[in-house]
């Protein structure tokens, strides 16, 4: 445990000195340090309690009322603490070099300060078990990315992206703040280790909790419809806190499920029915959205919701099973759900930064001006692939691995001779099976699009390689993605500690049913290994063949036109319009087209905007009726200090009078 | 260990693949009244093709390739997975049914972002048009096979396929015909035959599959076009270990039993080739989404 304040420690420390520092070079320097060595100190906290499985704890004297000092990191903490020390390692190494030779001139040192709060607080949100302390660091995680998010604060759009985030945050905090306060008050105290026994054989009150829990937590894991602040405040971050932000912190949302779960003890089934409903909700939807963006960090922001989406529907499996009693179930489920919260911070964090790259090349993220850059940026391009690859699930990478133990879980339902299980099986496979296509075709689209063909834009043509750091930085997330995928068996086992934790069952038995899977992997592994053999020969014969031959180099086939430009390329839009079309009455894009007329056409257009629906069609019209009737309250005020007075004078004789009946 | 049986299968697989083709052409060349190319046409062109030097689009990187060797890589280990009727498969494991979509979807991507790689818009066309059926044809595949699952209650391609025989068919007749329907439907989606793509069409417009692998050629075009046998091997094995539920134990009969299927199967499919139209492209979805609801109205008819 000491090594965990250590890196709190560590963290503050490196983040003030980054803040107060006048020369911009020591700030980024103790920034990152901070960041590092904090973080490492952090990974050794957690790693020994995975490790050993005994939790650790601290309790401390705290001078506030209702409230203790109390700190306690078991297994389950221990796993979500992976991906944010983890992360933030990488993030920190890759980030010292993307500021300091970013486009701006503005001095980003201080940028540090908000970068290692978010860190710290989200590690205290993951160890704190007293609700004023997990409310108290909660709030700080709120806070300190809303000041990357407005990073860019000369930009119109940035400060619009910082007040999303902040109103979506708070109203999921407004729900946290009634369900911590009601279990408090039956509790009589604020300790996490009371609220178990209160809950006890109150189903109504557990189901309220849950519900409360969900769309507090939801709404910073980002499920729809609380997801609007996703692809706003993303882009907005500089890249390397959007890793963190989408990598982490979102994931912090999913510990606050797990844990209130574990704290409610047996589920009822509805519970595993909603997170199914909400995860496949998310997951589709996320991924529809995504594929008609044009923004590279806003398609990966949606993508962010998706995979919210598949950890969910993992969850929601493993909670069905646990209320229903089916161990398979609930081991198979819950592990699919918490290995795809790493493996999602892999490879997102991988993705944004990437993406960060790419934007430091070219100078833009729309889809549009970019392409051919794979032969300019090999690394970033490989790397990016990789990660494209994994989100998509594609066999033999880490994604692959925890979408086939979600698909598992929903095979092992369907072949359960209950309808109601084997419907849920069913529903999970289907929504997987679509979720998988659909993120296949726009990873292909911003994979295809970005990096592949010829440079739509000057800038484009001119982009160069990423620094050494940042490259370094994606390559070895890169290199976990493949290293994960090949190593299932193992990965799979060693989580059954956390699994353990998460549902109460006893390690054995959960261990007992991991051999399923574990078991199943191994055939996957081996597949795998003649896949990349059979590759691996394939090459090798074609490189034999063609050593001795002509391979000369021709202009792309055009029907037999010998000029092709990059603008007759194919671009985003037009290789994603045919499902956008299909899926318009979820899509909701917004399209304008003055199409050439007559024989001499004169001007024409298409324009198309993508803005979500759900900001457009819910959030919006409801926060401008708002407005309105914060306006008509106008009335009463007037900005003189005297009537103010009498407002408050008016207020205390009318309580007195209230009182005294 | 993979018995010896299975891995006879999968070389048959491996030989018997680029057949397949020969016989589907020579069946349209039959029912149009044309002589039509030898049944062995395809081994001769994959022969050339190895021979051949390659001409490569000045815009294509690395990745364009590498696309043809994972094309073929995936499909042959697909392979690995994919039971021949009652004939078990060469590894065989729980859930090795999202193996093999997840190789399917490996060997699409490959070949799709290879063709983005040219940077031509035809190319682009057919990649977009490619991923857009298979993000409907990937669930339709796992509704069929989770069906199958279900009233086998087995959770590998292997024990699911075993159990189909001729007693579990009198037993849920409904539920295997409707996902045989479907599985009809995905062969000639996940081949991109007609009436969905049409393999021999002249205009580049129309194509899906083959105006992707335009700009390849060499070994690389032959990799495709034997990736593409296997694939047609592989889906097609699927649909006729479904029909032909001949599980007598003997490995001969058996293999002999589900060969003569396969060669059915390619008469069948060159048979529907010249009776039928391509589709208007907006009309594939609904094809495929019908197919899948097929799928379903099994799964029901098996729940209730």
């Amino acid at each position: 445990m000491l090594e965990f304040f250590i890196a709190i420690l560590l963290l503050f420390l490196g983040g003030l000195v980054a803040a107060c520092s006048s020369r911009s070079d020591i700030g980024h320097r103790a920034g990152q340090i901070g960041a590092i060595v904090g973080s490492v100190f952090g990974l050794v906290a957690a790693v020994r309690v995975l490790i050993g499985g005994e939790p650790e704890g601290a309790l401390g004297v705290w001078h506030m009322p209702g409230g203790t000092l109390h700190f306690e990191i078991d297994a389950v903490a221990a796993f979500f603490l992976l991906p944010v020390f983890g992360l933030s390692i990488v993030t920190a190494f890759y980030g010292r070099t993307y500021l300091s030779t970013g486009d701006g001139e503005r001095d980003s040192a201080a940028s540090w300060f908000h970068l290692n709060l978010l860190t710290a607080s989200m590690a205290l949100v993951i160890a704190a078990r007293d609700g004023l302390l997990f409310l108290l660091a909660w709030e700080i995680m709120a806070l300190s990315p809303f000041f990357l998010v407005i990073f860019d604060d000369r930009k119109e759009a940035a400060r619009h992206a910082a007040w999303t985030y902040l109103a979506a945050t708070h109203l999921g905090t407004a729900f946290l703040l009634v369900m911590f306060v009601v279990l408090g008050g039956l509790a009589g105290t604020s300790d996490f280790d009371a609220y178990g026994a209160v809950l006890r054989g109150h189903s109504t009150l557990s189901s309220a909790i849950f519900v409360l829990a969900l769309i507090g937590f939801g709404a910073k894991a980002g499920i729809v419809p609380a997801h609007v602040w996703l692809p706003e405040a993303h882009p907005a971050a500089p890249s390397h806190a959007s890793a963190l932000m989408s990598g982490s912190m979102i994931k912090v949302g999913i510990y606050g499920i797990v844990r209130i779960l574990m704290m409610l003890g047996t589920p009822e089934p509805w519970w595993g029915w909603a997170l199914i409903a909400i995860g496949a909700t998310s997951g589709v939807l996320g991924v529809l959205f995504a594929l008609a963006q044009h923004d590279l960090k806003r398609l990966l922001a949606y993508h962010s919701v998706e995979n919210i989406g598949i950890i969910l529907l993992g969850i929601g499996v493993g909670v069905l099973g646990l209320a229903t009693g089916l161990l398979p179930l609930a081991v198979i489920g819950f592990a699919a759900g918490l290995l795809h919260v790493v493996n999602h911070c892999i490879f997102k964090g991988l993705l944004f930064l990437g993406a960060g790259a790419v934007q430091h090349a070219a100078h833009t993220l729309d889809l549009e001006e970019l392409g051919g850059l794979l032969k300019r940026m090999k690394w970033t391009g490989t790397a990016f692939l990789i990660g494209s690859a994994a989100i998509v699930g594609l066999p033999p990478l880490n994604g692959f691995v925890s979408e086939f133990l979600l698909f598992t879980s929903g095979f092992v339902a369907v072949a359960h001779p209950l309808a109601s299980i084997a419907t849920a099986g069913l529903i999970v496979i289907v929504v997987m099976g679509l979720i998988s296509g659909l993120a296949a075709a726009c990873f292909a689209k911003a994979f295809g699009i970005v990096f592949l063909g010829s440079p739509r834009s000057p800038e484009a043509a001119e982009a160069h390689e990423a620094a050494r750091p940042m490259t370094a930085a994606m390559a070895f997330l890169a290199a976990l993605c493949v290293i994960i995928g090949l190593a299932a068996p193992v990965v799979v086992a060693a989580s059954a500690g956390v699994v353990a934790a998460a549902t109460g069952i006893a390690v054995g038995t959960v261990g007992d049913q991991l051999t399923i899977v574990t078991g199943a992997l191994t055939g996957t592994v081996i597949v795998f290994a003649i896949l990349i053999v059979v590759g691996a020969l394939a090459w090798g014969l074609r490189a034999r063949r063609l050593a001795g031959a002509a391979v000369p180099r021709r202009p792309v086939w055009g029907c037999g036109y010998l000029f092709p430009s990059s603008r007759m390329q194919y671009t985003a839009s037009s290789f994603a319009q045919p499902l956008v079309t299909q899926f318009h009455l979820f899509i909701r894009n917004r399209e304008a087209l003055v199409p050439p007329k007559g024989y001499f056409p004169a001007a024409s257009s298409y324009s198309s905007d993508s803005g979500d629906p759900f900001l457009r069609l819910l959030f919006a019209p409801t926060f401008r009726w708002f407005d309105r009737m914060a306006t008509r309250l106008n009335v009463i005020q007037h900005g003189h200090i005297h009537v103010y007075v009498l407002y408050v004078a008016a207020t205390l004789i009318a309580l007195l009078i209230w009182e005294s009946f | 260990m993979p018995t010896p049986g299975s891995l006879a299968a999968t070389v048959c697989a491996l030989v018997l693949a680029p057949l397949l083709l020969g016989i589907v052409n020579r069946t349209k060349s039959f029912v149009a009244g044309r002589r039509g190319p030898p049944v062995l046409q395809l081994y001769w062109d994959l022969a050339k093709y190895l021979r051949r030097g390659a001409v490569y689009g000045d815009t294509t990187s690395w990745l364009f390739r590498l696309g043809p060797v994972i094309g073929l890589a995936a499909a042959a280990a697909a392979l690995l997975v994919t039971p021949f009727g009652g004939i078990a498969a060469p590894v065989p494991f729980t859930g090795d049914l999202i193996v093999l979509a997840g190789l399917l979807a490996l060997g699409r991507f490959a070949t799709v972002l290879a063709a983005l790689d040219t940077g031509s818009s035809f190319e682009g066309m057919g990649a977009s048009r490619e991923m857009h059926f298979a993000a409907l044809a990937e669930p339709a595949l796992l509704l069929a096979l989770a069906t199958l699952a279900h009233a086998t209650d087995c959770l590998s391609l292997t024990a699911i396929y075993r159990a189909i025989d001729a007693a579990a068919w009198i037993g849920a007749l409904p539920t295997f015909a409707l996902t045989a329907m479907t599985l009809v439907v995905l062969m000639l989606v996940e081949n991109t035959r007609i009436p969905v793509d049409d393999p021999t069409t002249h205009l580049e417009l129309t194509m899906i599959h083959e105006v992707m692998v335009l700009d390849h050629s060499g070994p690389d075009l032959g990799y495709i076009h034997y990736a593409a046998a296997l694939k047609f091997w592989i889906v097609g094995s699927l649909l006729v270990g479904l029909v032909v539920p001949v599980r007598s134990g003997d490995f001969w009969l058996d293999l002999t039993a589900m060969l003569a299927g396969m060669a059915g199967l390619a008469v069948a499919v060159g048979i529907i080739e010249s009776a039928m139209a391509r589709y208007r492209l907006v009309h594939v979805p609904q094809f495929i989404v019908g197919a899948a609801t097929l799928s379903a109205v099994a799964f029901i008819i098996r729940l209730v």
